[in-house]
């Protein structure tokens, strides 16, 4: 993976919240927007935002992919960072947007210049606005009790964007967090998108290694930085009656700097 | 041979009933236990050949190198191969088909009066369904490779393409040999296990009238065939015969000697995690006058196949830089649950996703690209940089594709999965998704109907609690939000 030079600290980000966010986990898109404020960032929601077009372009709908796309680039007419609170839509944005534009004369350049300015929000908060959580924590005046969390890092932000080491880093910098490591940590939850629906059988079995890895861990709960595999292991996980706690990497990060032992 | 073990229906191509075969294999817990042994062993044998990343990454830059500058001139090659082969002595034959390749090589053995064939190991014969093809014409071909020589004795087919025989236990070894080979006691003795099936296939060797091998490399500069084993059999079928048959998809030509050594090093660092194996075989050419042993004449099958579809195409070409190492498929979480069977191509896993369709055409292969959840792990270990999943999208794109509409390079099959229901969803999809004002009465809609989301949905309720929107989407948040501020 190339090594990824970063700029210096911006006045102003653009959030990209995605489409699961959006419907699915709507508090993990505010607590994004919390702690890119905390991190004295003002941050920029445009209302005509969607979603990155990858439902479209990995079940082979180029055309449908290249339309939904497009229009989330004509929101980002300042030369703002786009801030993305997961892995795989900063993934499809940085390293898809460009392949997908690849012979269009205008859109092209303009996608190769968005897919620069696209950061995923760990990445953004650890490597661009280098937040010192330990300081931040030591100012809530409540600790919250310890935990052990196991960390579910998406195949996008692992292999495509290179960012679990900064959710690594965002969870050690937090006093009273432990993390424990599962089975097969680096393995597939089973999501992919239209995977799981084609595919059901083989995305069932190995969601259900993934609850059973994550449980025999002894976590307290599963914090991931992307909602796709949230929605996975935390579905399947309920579906099989087991009592996992799932959250967004954001939101655990915003309630333990408030000082809240649940959500 | 143990009935647990034969759940999955034999039936090769076409893939099309792999949906059924990839729910059997899920169900069979024995199999599912061999396999993920197998898997978490050789991912760890592998990753202990590479413990420097940069070496690691140096080397498959060069490895990707050579195969992409061996792609780019691949026709050249391939006459400067031929050529140099025929300097040697080495009779070349090329076939655009496997029908054309198996006539090729029964030719040459109804020429030689042979009734046998004494076979290492190679995939592109498995591809042409050989052993089918000259035993239905009365010329027994018996496997020599051990793995392979267990599957033959099974009446199974290769689920991996480096160890055929991985999704058997040395159980189910043990009760085969001793079913199968006159006067064997059981045994689950490794050790004698392989013994027996050495003793037994030892006067096969001496017995047979041709040797059939494949080809790991072929060095255009050199005329050199380079084969890389590790239990002497290749040496031995490519020796003792007096006939010695190669045959090799075309892809294999590497340009100069020099340009293999990264490659045989990634090769048997990712294959099996070795640092070499135990032979490396060069073969420049029959018995010459005064040598006292090798074949007296040594023939290459070119075979095509539709490799030339994914030659064609700037994209899909990479899908030929493959070295059949293997790596991805131990790598890769479908895999790894499903075996090889299941997949019901020769060649399973992610590069079998990859290469089938361009063998078999779209109609037959329509599930197999979509039997991903494009988590990268192939492309990560791929010792020659194949970007595999993005390959998965392409074919995807090309099965989805309008059957009448004129592309460039059109695919074998193209719009094999075309469905007017789904491109209705995706209208609709690509319309609610585009347009803010569409959006926001979607998102109306789907948060204050919460109630009534679906309680099936599709195939992701069979294993899942249904999704339900939330009360208030990120877009309320937002503008409460802004509206407070104001």
């Amino acid at each position: 993976m190339e090594k990824r030079i970063y700029p210096a600290p911006p006045q102003q980000v653009y959030l990209f919240g995605t489409c699961l966010i959006d419907l699915f986990v709507p508090e993990a898109g505010m607590d994004a927007l919390r702690l890119l404020e905390q991190a004295g960032v003002a941050v920029d929601f445009p209302m005509g935002q969607s979603c990155c077009g990858q439902p479209a372009y990995t079940s082979g709908n180029e055309a449908s992919a290249r339309t939904v796309a497009a229009a989330q680039m004509a929101l980002f007419q300042e030369d703002w960072p786009i801030v993305v609170p997961s892995g795989s839509c900063a993934g499809m944005m940085r390293h898809h947007w460009p392949k997908l534009f690849a012979a269009d004369p205008v859109l092209g350049p303009r996608a190769k210049v968005l897919a620069e300015r696209t950061f995923e929000l760990t990445e953004f908060l650890v490597e661009v606005l280098k937040v010192d959580f330990a300081a931040l924590h030591a100012q809530s005046t409540v600790a919250p009790p310890p935990i052990k969390v196991a960390l579910h890092t998406s195949c996008s932000a692992r292999r495509e964007m290179g960012t679990r080491s900064h959710g690594l880093a965002l969870l050690r910098a937090l006093p009273g967090v432990e993390l424990v490591e599962q089975k097969n940590e680096a393995e597939c939850c089973g999501f992919g998108g239209v995977f799981s629906l084609k595919h059901p059988d083989i995305s069932g079995a190995m969601v259900a290694d993934k609850t059973a890895a994550i449980e025999a861990s002894g976590c307290d709960q599963l914090v991931s930085a992307d909602a796709g595999c949230l929605c996975n292991i935390g579905h399947a996980a309920e579906h099989q009656g087991r009592a996992l706690k799932v959250e967004h990497l954001a939101s655990f990060v915003a309630r333990r700097l408030r000082g809240e032992a649940q959500s | 041979m143990s009935t647990q073990t034969t759940t999955q229906p034999l039936q090769f191509h076409p893939s099309a009933d792999f949906k059924n075969r990839s729910r059997e294999a899920l169900a069979d817990t024995k199999l599912r236990q061999n396999f993920r042994g197998a898997m978490d062993f050789l991912r760890g044998k592998r990753s202990a050949q590479f413990p420097d990343e940069n070496e690691l990454e140096n080397l498959r830059d060069l490895g990707e190198a050579v195969r992409k500058h061996a792609l780019r001139n691949l026709p050249q090659l391939l006459e400067k191969l031929e050529t140099q082969l025929t300097a040697n002595g080495v009779q070349v034959h090329w076939a655009e088909t496997a029908e054309e390749a198996n006539a090729i090589i029964h030719g040459i053995a109804v020429g030689r009066g042979a009734k046998s064939v004494i076979k290492g190991k190679s995939m592109a014969s498995e591809e042409i369904e050989l052993n089918d093809y000259l035993g239905e014409r009365g010329i027994t071909c018996v496997e020599s490779d051990m793995g392979e020589y267990v599957v033959q004795l099974a009446h199974e087919k290769p689920s991996h393409i480096v160890m055929p025989a991985i999704h058997k236990t040395k159980g189910d070894i043990a009760e085969l040999f001793h079913e199968e080979i006159p006067d064997t006691p059981y045994t689950e003795d490794v050790d004698e296990l392989i013994q027996i099936g050495r003793k037994t296939l030892r006067q096969m060797f001496v017995d047979a009238d041709i040797g059939l091998s494949g080809v790991n490399f072929a060095i255009a500069e050199t005329g050199t065939l380079w084969l890389v084993e590790n239990e002497g059999n290749g040496r031995l079928s490519t020796t003792i015969p007096n006939t010695h048959i190669a045959i090799m998809g075309i892809e294999k030509v590497v340009e100069k000697l020099e340009q293999v050594i990264p490659l045989a090093s990634l090769l048997t660092r990712s294959a099996t995690g070795q640092a070499i194996t135990t032979y490396f075989n060069l073969i420049s050419g029959p018995r010459r006058p005064g040598e006292l042993d090798g074949p007296r004449e040594v023939h290459l099958v070119l075979l095509d196949n539709g490799r030339s579809q994914a030659f064609e195409d700037a994209e899909l070409r990479a899908t030929l830089q493959c070295i059949r190492c293997g790596a991805c498929m131990n790598h890769c979480p479908v895999y790894a649950r499903l075996g090889g069977h299941a997949y019901g191509t020769v060649y399973p896993g992610p590069i079998g996703q990859i290469i089938s369709p361009h063998l078999l055409g779209l109609d037959d292969t329509r599930d197999l690209p979509t039997a991903s959840s494009l988590c990268g792990a192939c492309a990560e270990v791929c010792p020659v940089r194949i970007p595999i999943p993005q390959l998965l999208i392409r074919l995807r794109t090309e099965a989805q594709r309008n059957p009448g509409e004129a592309v460039a390079h059109r695919l074998k099959g193209q719009g094999a999965s075309y469905s007017l229901g789904e491109q209705l969803v995706w209208k609709f999809w690509t319309g609610a998704y585009a347009h803010p004002s569409l959006h926001r009465i979607f998102r109306w809609l789907a948060t204050r109907l919460r109630a009534f989301a679906p309680k099936q949905q599709m195939g992701w309720t069979r294993f899942r609690t249904p999704l339900q929107p939330a009360e208030r989407s990120l877009h309320d948040l937002m503008a409460e939000r802004k509206g407070n501020r104001l």
